[in-house]
């Protein structure tokens, strides 16, 4: 079969609602997208990581603790299952970690923001989780077959982590007057970013059409990004938070809530490198893989003595 | 038995005891929680995180009889975030700095194959509430001495220059493995009772499988009968824990009338 009629056979599929599984034919450029889609985003939960756990050692109780610790060790999960999930388009977790610590391959810019207060992790759970509930519920119908199930069994996770997010939102926002101080300017703080992370408007998406033809993604950034505000500007206000956006308002016409500008300069220089936290991030990754190098080194001589010893032995 | 006066009542030294053993375990869950994000590979942040869960989960339950024994209306977190340093009963095993990986496996291992004996003991205390708590635990406990054993080996059969690193920190922190087989009035008073076990009953056993892991790890094992440091559970400390706490505690301090839960 000819390289085009097996690409309209593989279109016909996604068009059917099929779902691609890895050792069926692919467009070469279905796989890269996806490689590149699916690494960028085990990355972010390797990197998200960072941010959070920054708060574990300082969580002001246990339940609090136990509950953030719990957190992190599933964004450290979900990263093993997509690099998994990435390795059954044949690129391997070395090569797309390797892209990663030599700055090739990006990860979710939101995790460029520092954390500098603990209401940070209240509103992280609430908006960030959120965000990428609203992102990863899309993909979990994704055409892509390992993409979509480790989506769905991710999203489930996701949405405890958005629930005790905004629980605890709501219980610092009727709090002490310190409190609620402090939940305030960690919204203040993180709602742009947070809009940011849907990516550029339709216009400027080189990607989208593509994915969305695909079956890959089935809405654009901005339609992601208006359900997301929708549904955040009213879990804000029904627990007393301002939303830090002078032009939001409600359009009872299309019963959207109409939202800002982003500020399109700051999102670029955070893609580029430039957000306040890019270089720290990445110097923490490189640190922690260079001081386990010597361990990964040792398992691997360990794995190799114990292989060499029952081959002798049968 | 010692004949010595009791001072203590029985429910003050269970009070103390469960104090005591809640103090290790989130003590040493904090230090092992500083890895997360940092760990040598993927996995490892995962078991390690997985670990410290479990250790800081053992402490909740173990503060919580703790306060239902003591019975003045106290919240387990007062004992976590508002006593001081001296009030603190870890051993200084538990407090040390998480070092590299190997330390961290070193200690992990001898700590976690005393609490295998420790809890299988346990579990059989005459006191429904804690044996079965304990029971609960002691499935977390076994998995905690399988991970670090089989770390052992793997960095002690290893490469050259992790054999060296997890025989320095083998070296390192056994000075301070002596204190975990530590008795006094409390565990006297509980084991008349048989609300507490009796260390000395699995010291042996205890060597034992270390011994017989160091050496399967090609590993030397160092003298039992060296100079080990004491003094722990009467709240002398090494530097290392006023930073651990300054940490742990400041947020919960600086705001204390907020509901935190």
């Amino acid at each position: 079969m000819s390289k085009e009629s097996k690409a309209q056979e593989f279109q016909e599929r996604i068009d059917n609602g099929e779902t691609i599984e890895p050792k069926d034919w692919m467009p070469e450029r279905y796989q890269k997208q996806l490689i590149r889609m699916m690494s960028q985003h085990a990355h972010s939960e390797v990197v998200g990581m960072l941010p959070e756990g920054n708060w574990i050692t300082r969580a002001p109780s246990l339940r609090r603790k136990m509950i953030l610790l719990s957190k992190v060790q599933d964004e450290a999960g979900h990263g093993l299952y997509l690099y998994s999930a990435t390795e059954t388009l044949g690129a391997s977790r070395q090569e797309v970690l390797d892209d990663l610590l030599n700055g090739r391959a990006k990860y979710s810019s939101i995790f460029n923001y520092p954390t500098l207060s603990w209401a940070d992790v209240a509103v992280i759970g609430w908006l960030v989780d959120g965000a990428a509930i609203i992102n990863q519920t899309m993909l979990a119908r994704s055409s892509y077959g390992p993409y979509s199930r480790a989506m769905v069994r991710i999203c489930k996770e996701e949405s405890f982590h958005k629930k005790q997010g905004y629980e605890m939102v709501a219980q610092m926002a009727d709090g002490t007057p310190e409190q609620q101080e402090m939940i305030q300017d960690a919204v203040d703080r993180w709602w742009w970013p947070t809009l940011m992370m849907f990516g550029p408007h339709d216009e400027d998406s080189p990607n989208s059409a593509e994915l969305i033809k695909w079956g890959v993604k089935s809405k654009t950034n901005d339609e992601l990004r208006q359900s997301f505000v929708d549904r955040h500007v009213q879990e804000a206000h029904a627990v007393g938070l301002e939303i830090p956006d002078p032009d939001l308002e409600y359009n009872e016409e299309t019963e959207h809530w109409e939202f800002g500008e982003i500020d399109w300069d700051e999102f670029w220089n955070v893609v580029r490198g430039n957000g306040p936290m890019n270089k720290e991030r990445m110097k923490t990754r490189r640190e922690a893989h260079e001081n386990g190098k010597w361990v990964r080194k040792a398992a691997e001589e360990y794995a190799r003595k114990q292989r060499l010893q029952k081959e002798k032995a049968s | 038995m010692s004949t010595q006066t009791k001072t203590l009542t029985k429910k003050e030294a269970l009070f103390e005891y469960l104090v005591r053993l809640a103090d290790d375990r989130l003590i040493l869950g904090h230090r092992l929680s500083e890895w997360c994000g940092h760990g040598p590979i993927l996995e490892e942040d995962i078991a390690l995180a997985n670990v410290a869960l479990d250790y800081i989960g053992h402490a909740a339950s173990l503060y919580e009889y703790a306060v239902e024994i003591e019975g003045e209306d106290r919240h387990r977190d007062d004992l976590v975030y508002f006593r001081n340093d001296v009030e603190f009963k870890n051993l200084k095993l538990t407090e040390l700095p998480k070092g590299d990986f190997g330390f961290t496996i070193a200690r992990q291992f001898l700590f976690a194959s005393f609490s295998y004996f420790l809890y299988t003991e346990l579990s059989e205390v005459e006191d429904e509430q804690f044996a079965g708590m304990v029971k609960k635990h002691l499935k977390e406990v076994k998995y905690h001495l399988r991970h670090s054993r089989e770390w052992v080996l793997r960095l002690g059969d290893g490469t050259e220059e992790s054999h060296e690193r997890i025989q320095d920190s083998i070296d390192d922190v056994w000075t301070y493995v002596g204190e975990l087989f530590y008795q006094d009035e409390v565990d006297e008073i509980l084991q008349e009772h048989n609300l507490a076990a009796d260390t000395e009953t699995f010291k042996e056993e205890w060597k034992e499988l270390v011994v017989d892991t160091l050496e399967e790890a090609t590993l030397e094992v160092p003298d039992f009968d060296q100079f080990m440091v004491e003094g722990s559970r009467q709240g002398l400390h090494t530097e290392h824990l006023g930073h651990l706490l300054a940490e742990m505690q400041h947020l919960r301090r600086s705001y204390p009338d907020g509901n935190w839960q």
